[in-house]
């Protein structure tokens, strides 16, 4: 009996773990030994990382990575919390509705996206005829190849990702507490101060976090707008494995790590509040 | 009471507007001969939908990336299913470790996964399209896992095996005969949003393979500066597409079988 179970176990378990040691450990490993060797060197170094955080260059892309991410999401998540919140409002089919269209747009990124946004804000964009032709000054020097113009579409593909993550947060807050806070004497404002706010505000966080990670780790769009030309450590790191002549494997591989930790990090903090969160559930 | 539900519809109408503005402009701009100076297109044509559809490249694209997405997902399907099931019916204790291994790929986006991708398989000799289909296994693992573990879970699967198995069914006959067919919504749920997210794959096809297996989105990387109102007619036809997956996600998730608990945040 149990050898039978053993078997069927090994069967089909094996498949899966060759693949996972194959295509995610060993890559994973590689990443990290390599980050700590010298080019062209085999012994043990921590010269990639120290040439990372002395390089200005690096350390430039590094902060542009923040900061954007920083930003887009700071405001998509400030976006989402109003509109998620309008969202439970709707009935319940025109609440699945809207999700189904969140749930599209947000599958709305990398080349594609990049390219809308060319046709609508680039130098022949539609948007950009259309104001000149108005003299509308506020897109006067509006350049959509520039940072301001990235930061305009990091919130485009934030905005929906935020709004599928805090909807149900929102379904969390009961009916039941709002008419007891109200039997109680509390004020709607009273209510969302002291209870409301309160409790969705580690989902808010954790949802920050999320949207942050996926930020620091978006690649295809910058990519697509620009090619190599902004300095973010994504762009940076694809440069430096993909470039023929300039490529520096190693160095790549120690910026990698530090993407891959501060994601990692973002997302342990999401993790964290989540649980907050789903204790107050149960 | 009213007022305040007016105000919720208009910042939803606003937010639509403002996600669809992009899409809108994209459709229009692929349906019109030229649009250059002007404030509305001076005409309008489908010519470039045509003309897409005819061009060979396009289709050569187009099949190589659903040769890519379908050949990894039927993988994924029959290497994920099976393991899943034993793990979660007949080693649970291995379940914690499971759960972590599939956020591994959260944590690692396209370009992190491209570095340790590329320092030990480019230069094995094994072809990079394979290597690239593995990634992709990596890469809608937490979905698949999601998918396929909650669907166990709303079966019961574990009651269901002990049940066949008292009745006088083999393990293989209770899996395939109980279990799979329970679960199919379930997976193919999965199985649809993994390929809409192989679909729109970029980074990890562009650094692993590049030009030399031309996919969709390399295809309209390549063409953005060619030509706009052809590049528009492939996002007008993508975003169908992914409109389709949705809506077939969306009714098979809802058709009774599969009660999918209450929408959590994933990570």
């Amino acid at each position: 009996m149990k050898k039978k179970t053993n078997g069927f176990l090994w069967l089909s378990a094996t498949p899966f773990f060759v693949l996972i040691i194959g295509f995610l450990f060993l890559p994973f490993i590689a990443m990290i030994t390599s980050s700590f060797r010298k080019t062209g060197e085999t012994s043990f170094s921590i010269a990639n990382y120290t040439e990372v955080f002395s390089n200005k260059f690096y350390l430039q892309a590094i902060g542009n990575s923040l900061l954007i991410s920083f930003l887009a999401s700071l405001i998509g998540i400030l976006v989402a919390v109003f509109v998620a919140y309008s969202i439970t409002k709707f009935s319940s089919k025109g609440q699945e509705r809207l999700l189904l269209l969140a749930n599209m747009t947000s599958n709305f990124a990398g080349v594609p996206l990049a390219f809308a946004y060319i046709v609508l804000l680039g130098t022949s964009g539609l948007f950009t005829i259309l104001f000149n032709e108005l003299n509308i000054g506020i897109f006067q020097g509006f350049n959509l190849y520039s940072w301001f113009g990235l930061v305009i579409i990091y919130i485009y593909f934030q905005i929906p990702l935020a709004i599928m993550l805090l909807y149900p947060i929102y379904l969390g807050i009961e009916k039941k507490w709002k008419e007891a806070a109200t039997l109680l004497g509390a004020s709607p404002m009273q209510f969302w101060m002291k209870i409301g706010i309160p409790f969705i505000m580690p989902g808010i966080a954790g949802t920050f976090s999320i949207l942050f990670a996926n930020a620091m780790g978006a690649y295809a769009t910058a990519y697509a707008l620009v090619g190599s030309n902004f300095n973010l450590l994504p762009i940076r790191i694809g440069a430096l494995i993909s470039g023929d002549i300039f490529a520096q494997p190693e160095l790549g591989s120690a910026l990698a790590v530090f993407l891959g930790v501060s994601m990692t990090v973002a997302l342990l903090i999401n993790e964290w509040l989540m649980r907050l969160v789903r204790r107050d559930l149960a | 009471m009213r007022e305040n539900k007016r105000v919720h519809q208009i910042i939803v109408t606003i937010t639509l507007l403002y996600l669809f503005i992009p899409l809108a402009a994209t459709f229009l701009y692929s349906l019109s001969t030229t649009w250059n100076k002007t404030i509305l297109p001076e005409g309008l044509t489908l010519k470039w939908f045509s003309e897409l559809f005819q061009d060979p490249r396009f289709i050569d694209a187009l099949m190589r990336t659903i040769q890519l997405t379908v050949g990894t997902m039927v993988v994924s399907i029959l290497i994920m299913v099976p393991a899943i099931f034993a793990i979660t019916v007949y080693a649970p204790r291995f379940e914690k470790w499971l759960q972590t291994i599939v956020l591994f790929p959260y944590a690692m986006p396209g370009v992190v996964a491209a570095v340790g991708l590329l320092s030990i398989y480019s230069k094995s000799g094994l072809s990079m399209v394979l290597v690239l289909g593995g990634s992709y296994f990596v890469l809608i693992l937490p979905f698949m896992y999601q998918g396929v573990r909650n669907s166990l879970r709303t079966v019961n699967a574990k009651t269901l095996v002990e049940a066949a198995e008292l009745l006088g069914a083999s393990r293989s006959t209770a899996f395939w005969k109980v279990i799979v067919p329970n679960i199919t919504p379930g997976i193919i749920v999965s199985s649809l949003l993994s390929f809409s997210v192989l679909f729109g794959e970029f980074v990890l096809a562009n650094i692993l393979v590049g030009g030399n297996f031309e996919t969709i989105q390399i295809y309209l990387y390549r063409r953005l500066r060619e030509s706009g109102h052809l590049s528009s007619a492939i996002v007008v036809s993508y975003f169908l597409l992914l409109l389709v997956l949705s809506w077939i996600m969306v009714s098979l998730s809802r058709r009774g079988t599969l009660k999918l608990k209450k929408k959590e945040p994933t990570v």
